[in-house]
């Protein structure tokens, strides 16, 4: 922290660190000042022109992302000024802007609309007609480019030249003639491409994973954190509750990065676009397989499991939160006194990593698993055990083991163990071999916390009511541990 | 007349170093040399010498704002600004065609007052003679040992107007496109490869061996207080005897047109535009406004580069307007809004005025969207952009009015 000085906001005295933005420094004391080009992560360049605000003695407005905070400084956001002159820019901005918000995805959370109701209001004077550019442009895999939309405000160019350094995109041509382009022969289809969507103050640069799916006033945001790998990026969940037609009915309609100081301002595709699975191949039922399909009642799925579950071998995954693992270890570890546990990153959850978020764990909460002590065992052991026929009952939690092992490996090893109980929220490609199926709710439908590979304990909220009768993971070790212990006051065996 | 760069100019081989040196040529460098860098600096200031590429910023006050080595340890740099580009304007090319000496030995005087070790010139892309010109005195001044403490080199820029401007021309320099940087930081503090560096224009450093040599006193007795020195003009359009001329600052604009023969076939005067396109123009009143930075100043437009565009009674303003414009608007970087959008726009409404479909709404509009880009944008095109129009149309409202129905 630098030293702190006082300046004049508006009348108003009050502190901020010398040298912070006073475009910053307004916003940490409630005054939000319209911008298009600034963003905190990507630098002021100060080439839209909005952010003017008038200093006490200067008779022009000048931009706010430029200014550092000093002693005395003198600055207002709300003079008549300040008022003419970004509703000049701003209609300067809209005058080869297509205005095409009805079939615009970004209409609801777009800067020119936002700024043209809170300070534009204006009634329009252009009698040109419109300059033409290109429309529909494939960006990349996940990027939609519309140029006639774009504002040129250079925060996509300076995203992928600053950040991810790959430099696809370019402002081509000069002048009224410029355009955002992609750079000859390239693609923008770096692991981080779709946060130049979420930095697009317009409409330029939209998700084609997203657009056209639901209108954004349509979602609620929720707070979560990415379960994508063990960096934990905070994000907001956005669900599509409230027009369950739209979105292909779709919960889940995408995932945005939320500013922390674990993943600043970004997060990666693997996790934005990672959450097919929370809305297909879900399990809902409690079922017993075999001999024949039954759906039974928690309760008395409990007491059947009980009995069964002694001498165990448990399969896990770093899917879990803080508070499963908690209700883990008192059921497996404290109860059971079972040892054979297997939870840790093979091939399946071993990934990519690069030196901006991606983590090689492509699991949030291995870490968790560790602060309780838990230590996995070999998955070569396992199948070992497995082949050697020592493995009676084998359960499975949040885990495909076909991608452990292979599928045709992992079918055939558990057609020798003689109770396989899956539980979780997917089926996955073995969840017709088990013999119980325990749906758990998604990381969405609960709350709770995970552990980063920092050691950062990152609280989840729950976005969504869970499917069917699935339970949080916590939930069902609790149940299994109180059937237990009645199985055992039953059989006259001390608890 | 009092000339200081174009004394020489009739002879024929002051391109020559031979020539250059008989005639006194690196003498100037030779005393800068013999003298602390404080003390070169101070008889810049002394000499009253402001920046003749357009800003007309004191030339010596702009090197002090370099930091010292102890501050900012590491190169800093000279640049050379030859990126004439400004229409109206050609005295620069003259100057280095007749006597890239003068400029060359300019440049190392720069260098040895700010310690820098490398110097570059920046030549406008479309000038390849005065390029290969330089070429050929940068060899001759290396092999006579003049380099010795300063490289020079050429680069050329690729034909954008806006390259002309410092920090444009730095970002080109460094392989980026022309877009002006937004000071603060001005480039003396963080300019090429954000190293302390001093961009002057060609005649600017031209104007340095005279002054070292004659004494600081002696160039600003020359001029006017607070401009010294002379200045080189380059006169064009309506008149007898277009070229290049030198005067002492503050010259009458009267003595001016009359020393070029005076408007072209005795018509009447209409407007000189007095620094290059993009500034407003001064009338038949105003003939006798002294011709320096500060008095061009106070009558509402600029001395510029000195690029003087004189225009007779024949011209309609509304098309000198809309050519500027299309111009400014051919010319604009494209980096902030107010500059890129509102010159595009100005030049269609002009367009559409000419064209005879103007509408009374027309006029006040082009006031207000020039207001709104005067004062909101990055570097002095885009000033120029919503001052141009607004000019002619306070200078000549019937010329517009005319031009719309309802008499606007």
């Amino acid at each position: 922290m630098g030293k702190i000085v006082k300046y004049k906001l508006n009348g108003r005295e009050v502190e901020a660190e010398e040298g912070r933005l006073v475009i910053d420094a307004a916003k940490d004391v409630g005054v939000e000042i319209a911008h298009y080009c600034y963003h905190p992560g990507l630098g002021n360049p100060g080439n839209c022109r909005m952010c003017v605000v008038e200093v006490a003695g200067v008779p022009k407005p000048l931009p706010s992302c430029r200014m550092p905070v000093k002693e005395g400084l003198d600055v207002r956001t709300d003079t008549e000024m300040v008022k003419r002159a970004q509703a000049g820019v701003l209609e300067l901005h809209l005058v080869n802007h297509p205005l095409d918000c009805p079939v615009c995805d970004q209409a609801g959370e777009c800067g020119l609309q936002d700024y043209y109701m809170k300070i534009g209001q204006y009634q329009s004077q252009v009698r040109e007609d419109k300059e033409h550019k290109g429309k529909r442009i494939e960006a990349g895999p996940h990027v939609m480019l519309d140029q006639e939309r774009c504002i040129l405000c250079t925060r996509c160019t300076r995203f992928v030249d600053n950040v991810t350094k790959t430099h696809e995109l370019g402002i081509f041509s000069r002048g009224h003639d410029g355009k955002l382009g992609l750079a000859p022969g390239k693609v923008l289809d770096n692991a981080y491409s779709g946060n130049v969507v979420d930095i697009c103050p317009v409409g330029a640069l939209t998700d084609r994973d997203f657009r056209y799916k639901v209108r954004v006033w349509y979602l609620d945001h929720t707070d979560s954190v990415c379960p994508g790998c063990a960096r934990g990026c905070n994000i907001s969940v956005h669900t599509n509750t409230r027009r369950p037609w739209h979105n292909d009915g779709k919960r889940v309609a995408r995932l945005k990065p939320r500013f922390s100081e674990v993943n600043g301002h970004w997060m990666c595709d693997d996790g934005r676009y990672g959450f097919a699975s929370l809305d297909a191949d879900r399990l809902g039922k409690v079922l017993r397989l075999h001999p024949e399909r039954v759906e039974l009642p928690w309760a008395d799925m409990a007491e059947e499991l009980a009995g069964r579950l002694e001498g165990a071998s448990v399969v896990a995954s770093g899917m879990l939160s803080n508070e499963d693992w908690a209700a883990f270890k008192a059921l497996f570890v404290d109860t059971l006194k079972i040892r054979d546990l297997y939870f840790s990153a093979e091939p399946d959850q071993i990934g990519v990593e690069d030196k901006l978020l991606r983590r090689s764990e492509k699991v949030p909460n291995l870490k968790g698993a560790e602060a309780l002590g838990l230590r996995s065992g070999s998955f070569d052991q396992l199948a070992k055990d497995i082949e050697g026929g020592k493995v009676s009952c084998l359960y499975i939690i949040e885990r495909d083991l076909s991608k452990v092992w292979g599928e045709a490996r992992a079918k055939a090893l558990l057609a020798k163990v003689p109770c396989v109980i899956l539980q979780g929220p997917n089926k996955g490609v073995l969840g017709d071999l088990v013999h119980y199926r325990l749906p758990a709710t998604a990381y969405v439908e609960e709350e709770g916390c995970f552990t980063n590979f920092e050691g950062k304990v990152q609280p989840y909220k729950k976005a969504l009511e869970p499917i069917g009768s699935s339970r949080p993971d916590w939930e069902i070790f609790q149940l299994l541990g109180k059937a237990v212990g009645a199985a055992r006051v039953k059989k006259g065996v001390a608890a | 007349m009092t000339k200081v760069l174009t004394r020489h100019f009739d002879e024929p081989k002051l391109h020559e170093l031979e020539t250059y040196r008989r005639l006194g040529g690196y003498k100037g460098l030779e005393k800068a040399l013999s003298m602390p860098r404080k003390d070169v600096i101070e008889e810049v200031k002394k000499s009253n010498l402001r920046g003749l590429g357009g800003a007309g910023f004191p030339t010596g006050g702009k090197w002090e704002t370099v930091p010292p080595e102890e501050k900012s340890p590491g190169p800093r740099y000279v640049v050379v600004n030859c990126d004439e580009s400004e229409p109206g304007c050609f005295k620069d090319r003259v100057l280095v065609t007749r006597a890239p000496h003068q400029v060359i030995e300019g440049a190392l005087i720069v260098a040895h007052a700010i310690d820098a070790h490398d110097a570059f010139i920046f030549v406008r892309g479309e000038y390849q003679d005065q390029h290969d010109i330089f070429a050929k005195a940068i060899a001759e001044a290396e092999a006579a040992g003049f380099l010795k403490h300063c490289s020079m080199k050429l680069m050329r820029g690729a034909g954008a107007y806006i390259s002309g401007l410092d920090t444009a021309l730095l970002e080109t320099m460094e392989g980026k496109k022309a877009w002006p940087r937004q000071p603060p930081p001005f480039p003396t503090v963080f300019g090429l490869m954000g190293r302390p560096t001093v961009v002057n224009n060609v005649e600017t450093v031209s104007m340095l061996p005279h002054i070292m040599v004659n004494g600081g006193e002696w160039f600003a007795k020359l001029g006017v207080p607070k401009s010294g020195g002379t200045v080189v003009f380059s006169i064009s359009g309506h008149i007898e005897k277009p070229g290049v001329y030198e005067f002492p600052m503050g010259v009458k604009l009267r003595e001016v047109l009359a020393a070029a023969g005076g408007i072209k076939g005795g018509k009447k005067l209409k407007c000189v535009i007095p620094g290059g396109t993009s500034m407003p123009p001064l009338l038949e009143k105003d003939l006798d406004i002294a011709m320096d930075f500060d008095s061009v100043r106070a009558a509402g437009t600029f001395l510029g580069a000195g690029g003087m565009i004189v225009l007779d009674e024949t011209v309609d303003a509304v098309e000198v307007a809309h050519n500027i414009e299309r111009f400014l608007t051919h010319e604009s970087c494209g980096q902030c809004t107010p500059c890129r959008e509102g010159s595009a726009w100005t030049e269609r409404i002009l367009e559409r005025v000419l064209e005879g479909k103007g509408t009374a709404e027309d006029l006040p509009n082009l006031t207000r969207v020039g207001e709104n880009i005067t004062g909101k944008v990055i570097c002095a095109l885009g000033e120029t952009v919503g001052v141009v129009t607004r000019a002619y149309m306070t200078k000549f409202p019937e010329d517009f009015k005319k031009r719309v129905p309802n008499n606007g």
